[in-house]
């Protein structure tokens, strides 16, 4: 198919309708309306479902529902409303069930800004909502990027039976870029034995639920999810990595801020610094492998994020002490600029040799 | 080859269309494109901008930091962004609307009267066009037919009747810098 060139959002939007969605329940918030404005012009059309419910708290429970019947549905929303859906997220992954939620996030706390921000990692990474649970989070860097992976992550969402988050912010939603859609690898994905579509008189009826009174039969439910959370580890990781061997300094940055990375790197490289780059495409499952290609020769890590630094938390952990993890930051809906990045990394490798 | 263009003026006048345009036509000749728009809640009144990337390497970062080229339609774009073009770039001014010179001395800076020019052809809405076409003569980023093919996409079939008006919107803004 040939390449079109489209906005983010809209670009999701498609993709999303041609991985089968059917149903998509939100509530208006920038920098993420061309996507619900997409589904409520397109989804009509092909027998589908768009609800523009009162409140998030209400789209995602509606996205419960939705899900619990074995449909393929989406909400999408911006971090303050992806906060509001926070309860929902963790009933839905404790009842097992999949579905798609896009976070275009921006400037917080609070109502915050509306301009390109991650400062909603911990949120999307640790999960706002209660308990034990998991799930995916796709980190996108173009357009391309944002479609290949939201319409793979209907079949991952349904392989697993857990919500799957994509996140992008206010450049990816509203840019626009060439865009092919492709068919996702096919994943084994089995019948929807637990959906509640109606017995037909045929079987017992199915109960979608996440309550469990006695205490040794959540435990045997939260391990059982335990087990599936190692198995997307395992399976789902995912990441770039760019002349990480033997590099000067290596810099972790994933989404928008990856890409001004690549522009500092290239600006060092003319330089003769050798500069490496760790992008993590999953936040969750975090790629700790990635960092175990990290030379004796690298003198630090970098991390760049726009926050005041959440993702350096998992650097920490995936560097496990073996190098000094630096980092630098813009935050409020402030992009960095190249050669911001490029004095950072040369505080750290100490210029040229 | 990499054009790293700033496309800026107020709502209205065009700015978005004329960025896409470019976009458009550089995917059509297999160029790596994007095209990033200014949001918020400046729309109405103040300045409305775009950066596009048309490139032979791959693109980094869609934000626009040195430009190589600027194009300003109005007084407060000319302000706001010709501190952001490198030095050697073009600088686009559309003199109908903004009466000063440009600070820069180390600018290829073309004064291009685009609404006058547009009024010529009976349409002042083709403003943006005329600066486009200046725009293509200097650099020849794109071929004009990719523009029209482009045109065509971008705005429409339902609108395949001005391309006649727009195509000599684009050869006049040439003319002007030729």
């Amino acid at each position: 198919m040939a390449k079109v060139l489209m906005k983010g959002n809209e670009a999701i939007g498609a993709a999303a309708i041609k991985a089968g969605c059917k149903y998509f329940f939100g509530y208006p918030i920038t920098p993420q309306n061309e996507l619900p404005e997409y589904m409520a012009r397109e989804l009509p059309n092909i027998g589908g479902v768009f609800l523009q419910a009162e409140s998030e708290v209400a789209a995602i429970n509606m996205v419960y529902g939705a899900a619990g019947a074995g449909a393929r549905v989406m909400t999408s929303s911006s971090s303050p409303g992806i906060a509001l859906k926070q309860e929902g997220i963790s009933y839905i992954a404790g009842a097992e069930l999949p579905c798609v939620i896009v976070n275009i996030v921006r400037g917080g706390p609070g109502l915050g800004g509306i301009q390109p921000a991650q400062s909603d990692y911990y949120q999307a990474t640790r999960g706002g909502g209660n308990g034990d649970y998991r799930h995916l989070v796709y980190a996108p860097a173009t357009i391309q990027e944002t479609v290949d992976l939201l319409m793979e992550a209907f079949d991952v969402a349904e392989q697993y039976r857990n919500p799957v988050m994509v996140i992008g912010d206010g450049m990816i939603g509203q840019m626009m870029e060439p865009v092919e859609f492709k068919e996702p690898k096919k994943r084994p994905i089995a019948p929807k034995t637990w959906s509640t579509d109606g017995t037909k008189g045929e079987r017992k009826p199915n109960i979608i639920n996440s309550l469990y009174i006695d205490p040794q039969e959540l435990e045997d439910h939260v391990i059982r999810l335990e087990n599936k959370y190692a198995e997307m580890k395992e399976n789902e990781t995912r990441y770039e990595n760019y002349n990480v061997k033997d590099a000067d300094v290596v810099v972790v940055a994933y989404g928008t801020t990856s890409r001004v990375v690549k522009n500092a790197i290239a600006k060092c490289e003319e330089e003769g610094i050798k500069i490496g780059l760790i992008r993590p495409i999953t936040l969750w499952p975090f790629p700790d492998k990635a960092f175990e290609e990290i030379t004796d020769r690298t003198k630090g890590i970098l991390t760049v994020e726009m926050s005041t630094g959440q993702m350096i938390d998992d650097v920490k952990i995936a560097i496990n002490g073996r190098k000094p993890v630096h980092f630098y930051g813009r935050t409020g809906g402030m992009v960095p600029i190249p050669d911001a990045i490029v004095e950072e990394i040369k505080k750290i490798s100490g210029g040229v040799k | 080859m990499q054009e790293r263009v700033i496309i800026a003026g107020f709502g209205g006048q065009g700015v978005m269309s004329m960025g896409q345009l470019l976009t458009y036509a550089g995917m059509i000749e297999n160029k790596n494109v994007s095209w990033l728009p200014s949001y918020g809640p400046e729309m109405r009144g103040g300045t409305a901008n775009c950066n596009v990337m048309v490139s032979d390497e791959p693109i980094g970062s869609p934000i626009v930091t040195e430009a190589t080229v600027a194009i300003v339609m109005n007084r407060p774009s000319l302000d706001k962004f010709e501190s952001d073009v490198l030095p050697e770039g073009n600088l686009l001014i559309n003199s109908s609307l903004i009466d000063i010179k440009s600070e820069r001395d180390d600018l290829n800076i073309h004064y291009i009267p685009a609404n006058e020019l547009a009024d010529e052809l009976g349409n002042s809405k083709v403003a943006n066009m005329v600066m486009l076409g200046a725009y293509l003569e200097l650099t020849k980023a794109v071929k004009t037919e990719s523009i029209i093919e482009a045109f065509k996409k971008v705005f429409g079939e339902s609108k395949a009747n001005l391309v006649a008006i727009n195509k000599e919107a684009l050869e006049k803004g040439a003319e002007a810098v030729r």
